[in-house]
């Protein structure tokens, strides 16, 4: 008996509550606050806000929490609510020389103007599960007053630079250790000289321009952008950086108002910065330099910052007169990939019905399959070339 | 001017979802698009609360051109009740609160993925396609630098040789859906998946047919009575699919078919892919 499907409408909404159920888990254990994954999963939350392009740590937990903690759909939980936001005005340019730094170092020399900082790191851990965490913490950490409080109260500082409790910092110049070496080290470019990109609001054209694949690397899927870096540096791109900067901590905003033109400081946000320098050669107009690789990251994200400098110079091989050989060199395949929420999007819509494309194809592959049988009853005399060959011999152009 | 549009802030959001700057954004790229027949206008394409890939793209042309009368249909792969397509129809009935049916006829805005309605569409009604890959030349050429300066040039032999390749090797051409068409005797482009069964339609269409990339961020139109024509070769004309069974619910012998697996034992039977013209047809042989 043959019935046309109905009731997807009502399956929908079965789905959903389902999905509400499985979302509580076991009702016998207490429900998890948003304020505590804020607290307690702070990089989950980093990593929400810097793909999902929006600077609100309350609103990236609930998306975890809504999310069921599938980070790539909390980012997208988040930017499908960016979208709707009114877009009323653009800050200043952030100071990264003015961060109130948690975390600073730079590889390249053992003593650099303003010191090393250590600070919060896993680096130096050694990854042995902590059985004593399976009971709830009770370290005493109240000697680091001050350090890495809790998100509501740093930002309830209205003047980050009064804490000071990292006095060395203050030393920080934007190019300080040798970035500052001038002679063997790019220029920077100027600073908001000319009208900057805004990826989401006009789409990226080809070929980019860096600020444009600047913004793009910044919102970019943290593991996709680390995959392409790696195979740069294991040969598939001629890239040998050096961190020159990595730093972490809190940049005030500053908005200029428009009715009073007055600069305001509207509150401080936690940023990651790197800065990477690799040895240039390959440009004869030029004597060898160090070029500059540049990553900048929402919350506290080393592998995503240090992945996007390295990400951002290998795709300057346009500008700096080189052969684009490898994807990870190439601005069309980084940037038309590297956004989880259209990648997640388009593989996953595999799952919607196509009845009508595979009936489509069915009757092309019958008739293929009539051809080939036909072919293969009375052979030709001469062989056809294969697919393959055709493919070839049109080349990519 | 201010003046042009009014803010909605009445609600948490917009009337359909987006702000009224974006909706504006959209429109003017619908209407390059409609003045540029076939030609791909890149837009700002913002997230939706679909996800890309499943039918942003037509999300956003459909929010951009929904007024409070206009009365909206969306289909799936034919149908109106397959889940994306209820999906979306909840979605613009609860953000612009506006009238849906599914009956072609009643329709003044048809949402569609790889279908066109088979009852033929009149001057008062819009179909807006969602689009995953707008550009047809993206199965030789993966960039879209070089894809954009051999449309400028207009130079489309690759297609033909394509063409070419297939029906020397095969005898046909080994496309069946997303057939590429010429609109308007300039411009390559994709008629989307849909099947190549429901390309004639879109020939001189007495509807306007626009198309929504969200991914891509590529909006293409084909306007009332345009010339649409699939690529072929005189001596080989284009042929659309053609099914030896009928419908086994409506008997339609002029649509396009479902096929519906019985068992596993290889019984299966063939049903309209457009639900709602397989019960109009059934409800007006019940009432006759």
């Amino acid at each position: 008996m043959i019935t046309s499907i109905k009731g997807g409408e009502a399956a929908i909404a079965a789905s959903h509550r389902l999905l509400a159920k499985r979302r509580r888990g076991n009702p016998a254990i207490a429900d998890l606050g948003i304020d505590q994954i804020r607290e307690q999963l702070s990089l989950a939350v980093d990593r929400v806000m810097s793909e999902g392009s929006l600077y609100d740590p309350d609103l990236a937990a609930l998306a975890i929490k809504q999310s069921e903690g599938d980070l790539t759909e909390a980012v997208y939980l988040l930017r499908a609510f960016r979208t709707t936001l009114t877009r009323f005005a653009y800050a200043e340019p952030v100071d990264p020389a003015a961060m109130v730094v948690r975390r600073r170092i730079a590889t390249t020399h053992k003593d650099v103007p303003g010191g090393q900082l250590l600070g919060p790191t896993y680096d130096y851990t050694q990854r042995i599960l902590d059985i004593a965490l399976l009971r709830a913490s009770s370290d005493d950490l109240s000697d680091l007053a001050g350090e890495g409080e809790s998100r509501c109260e740093r930002e309830a500082e209205d003047d980050a630079a009064e804490r000071g409790p990292h006095s060395a910092a203050h030393a920080l110049t934007k190019d300080c250790g040798v970035l500052a070496l001038a002679d063997i080290v790019e220029d920077a470019r100027p600073d908001g000289q000319s009208k900057v990109a805004d990826i989401t609001r006009d789409p990226v054209e080809f070929p980019s321009t860096r600020d444009q694949r600047l913004q793009s690397l910044a919102r970019g899927d943290e593991g996709f952008l680390m995959g392409l870096c790696y195979s740069t540096m294991r040969g598939y791109g001629r890239n040998h950086p050096f961190v020159a900067e990595l730093r972490s901590g809190d940049v005030g905003i500053v908005l200029t108002i428009p009715e009073l033109n007055i600069p305001v400081g509207i509150g401080t946000i936690c940023l990651t910065e790197c800065q990477t320098v690799h040895l240039t050669t390959s440009d004869g107009a030029l004597p060898p330099r160090y070029t500059r690789g540049y990553g900048l990251v929402f919350g506290h994200s080393e592998r995503k910052a240090l992945s996007m400098a390295i990400l951002d110079r290998s795709l300057r091989s346009a500008e700096l007169d080189e052969t684009a050989t490898y994807p990870g060199q190439d601005d069309e395949f980084v940037l038309s990939h590297c956004d989880s929420v259209a990648a997640s999007g388009l593989v996953q819509h595999l799952k919607l019905p196509h009845y009508v494309d595979f009936q489509a194809e069915m009757q092309l592959l019958g008739q293929m399959r009539a051809d080939y049988a036909e072919r293969h009853a009375n052979p030709s005399p001469k062989p056809t070339p294969g697919p393959d060959m055709i493919t070839e011999a049109l080349g990519g152009d | 001017m201010e003046t042009d549009f009014t803010f909605d802030d009445s609600g948490v959001y917009s009337f359909a979802y987006l702000d009224e700057m974006t909706k504006r954004m959209i429109r003017r790229a619908i209407l390059k698009a409609v003045a540029v027949p076939g030609y791909q206008v890149p837009f700002g394409s913002r997230e939706m609360p679909l996800p890309p890939g499943w039918g942003t793209g037509g999300l956003q042309v459909t929010a951009s051109i929904l007024g409070r009368d206009d009365v909206l249909k969306v289909i799936d792969q034919g149908a109106d009740d397959t889940t994306n397509a209820v999906s979306i129809r909840r979605f613009f009935a609860h953000v612009a609160d506006v009238a849906t049916t599914e009956r072609t006829g009643d329709a003044t805005v048809i949402q569609t993925r790889h279908r066109i309605p088979e009852r033929p569409l009149t001057e008062d009604q819009i179909i807006v396609f969602q689009v995953p890959q707008p550009e047809a030349l993206r199965r030789f050429i993966p960039h879209e630098a070089v894809a954009r300066k051999l449309h400028a040039f207009g130079r489309y032999g690759i297609m033909y040789v394509r063409l070419y390749e297939d029906i020397s090797r095969l005898g046909h051409v080994a496309m069946s859906a997303d057939y590429p068409v010429m609109v308007n005797g300039r411009y390559l482009a994709s008629p989307s998946p849909i099947p190549k069964f429901d390309n004639p339609k879109l020939h001189r269409s007495r509807a306007l047919a626009l198309f929504g990339a969200g991914r891509e961020r590529r909006i293409h139109a084909i306007p009332p009575f345009t010339d649409v024509k699939s690529l072929d070769f005189a001596d080989h004309p284009f042929t659309v699919q053609h099914f030896e069974a009928c419908c086994s619910l409506c008997g339609a012998q002029d649509s396009y078919l479902d096929e519906i697996l019985l068992d596993d034992r290889g019984t299966r039977a063939f049903v309209c892919s457009d639900t709602a013209y397989c019960a109009e047809r059934r409800d007006e042989r019940t009432a006759s």
